[in-house]
């Protein structure tokens, strides 16, 4: 996955870069599907290399395909990029270690729901139970945000392109 | 701490690196935001990683299987990629409408264009 | 792309497929990897599919913008609607074990419609976006 980012950071035909982040998009559910996750797996493929490419390149038919000529020496950006590395590496090296049973997200919370769901929902699978009964206030503001999100790209993508070129004539 | 221990957190890091450096070091809107989404993309991996847990199953409690791993985070990041592409669609869409009154999508040229327009206005 | 035999003929085939997918995906979520949210997205690729395939005015008038539109608020309307049931059948909002005759069957009802309230939010809405940005107009070359 970090070949693909690196391609996409140094590539400058738009219509590959938006291939590349489908084929990221793949590569990061397949990881998902390596840790477990497998709802987030399958969300992540459908939303990321499904309906994010098909975002990408109608955006990409409306704008055009090609990127300028980056900015020519890169110094601060790559100076903030090293720092910020050398700082979350740093920040890393307390956390718990991979899979470890006694870290604390497994502890306090979680053991309910993985014993209790079954017997208060009905719902073997504890991640829609979680979503969509424990905590169904978060999945109504989720679902008003796509809402808005819909209507906003209503109202700014509403009326016709003709009509614009007229006002600025 | 072993390198194994700790891996899955460095490849988060270089992962949310990159997407951060396209999108401060990258002029081209759209790629800005196909580099706030990988950025978007590393968090979730960021939110998994520290649930799994090693020999055990995804968390459909079923029988045969005691250890599952953790399914909060799951539901956390399913928000969160929906929240993410809701968002790439806004930018797409205001990128288009900036397009159509600059048109281009350059930051240098956008600015430029606006400079100009004070000086001259 | 109207033209291309293969694919408008394996389109028609596989579009019935991936439709009882979608719904497959929306209502065995709770027993599998799925739920509201994936099958909205299936749902709304399916459409968005068969417009790419067959043109964006033949996919505007199999799901016209009217139903689009409606499916965008119809969905946030039926979550909220849950909730509101749940406070007239004497809990608190979005409480779910008032609804049926016992607890557990009162959650599995509460379950399935915000489910199915989530999915039609996020197909309409997708397929919405999509409608706007395909039909936005002719690239800018007359400029």
């Amino acid at each position: 996955m970090a070949v693909t980012v690196f391609a996409i950071v140094l590539q400058r035909n738009l219509f590959s870069v938006v291939v590349l982040a489908g084929i990221y998009s793949f590569l990061m559910a397949t990881v998902l599907v390596a840790l477990d996750a497998v709802d987030v797996a399958m969300t992540e493929a459908s939303v990321g290399a499904g309906i994010s490419t098909v975002l990408l390149l109608g955006a990409l038919y409306l704008c055009g395909g090609e990127e300028a000529k980056p900015m020519a020496r890169p110094w601060l950006p790559l100076a903030v990029a090293a720092v910020i590395i050398g700082a979350l590496v740093y920040g890393t090296l307390g956390l718990p270690a991979f899979s470890d049973p006694s870290a604390p997200i497994h502890v306090h919370v979680v053991p309910r729901y993985l014993n209790e769901a079954l017997k208060e929902t009905g719902v073997p699978n504890v991640v829609t139970a979680v979503l969509a009964s424990y905590r169904g206030y978060d999945t109504l503001g989720e679902v008003m945000v796509v809402f808005t999100a819909g209507a906003g790209v209503i109202a700014l993508l509403r009326r016709a392109r003709k009509r614009v070129d007229e006002a600025r004539q | 701490m072993t390198f194994a221990s700790h891996y899955s957190y460095w490849v988060t890091i270089v992962l949310m690196v990159a997407g951060l450096y396209i999108v401060i070091a990258r002029g081209n809107l759209v790629k800005k935001l196909v580099g706030l989404s990988i950025f978007q993309t590393s968090v979730y991996l960021l939110y998994i990683a520290p649930g799994k847990l090693i020999g055990g199953t995804a968390p459909i409690v079923a029988e045969g299987f005691r250890v599952y791993s953790n399914p909060l985070p799951h539901v956390l990041i399913l928000t969160a990629i929906v929240v993410g592409v809701a968002t790439l669609a806004l930018g797409l869409a205001i990128v288009v409408r900036v397009r159509e009154a600059y048109g281009s999508i350059e930051e240098d040229e956008i600015l430029a264009a606006d400079r100009d327009g004070e000086g001259g206005a | 792309m109207r033209r291309f035999l293969v694919l408008r003929v394996v389109g028609k085939l596989l579009i019935p497929f991936m439709l009882v997918f979608a719904f497959y995906v929306l209502f065995h979520g709770d027993f599998g990897p799925g739920g509201g949210f994936q099958a909205g997205v299936i749902a709304a690729a399916v459409v968005i599919f068969y417009g790419l395939i067959f043109g964006l005015p033949a996919v505007r008038r199999m799901v016209p913008d009217a139903i689009v539109e409606t499916m965008v608020g119809l969905g946030v309307l039926l979550y909220a609607g849950v909730g509101v049931a749940g406070l007239v059948f004497g809990g608190n909002y979005l409480d779910y074990f008032v609804l049926g005759s016992d607890p557990v069957s009162g959650q599995h009802r509460g379950i399935f419609w915000i489910e199915m309230g989530v999915a039609i939010t996020v197909s309409g809405v997708m397929l919405k976006i999509f409608y706007m940005f395909a039909g936005r107009g002719r690239s800018l070359e007359g400029e």
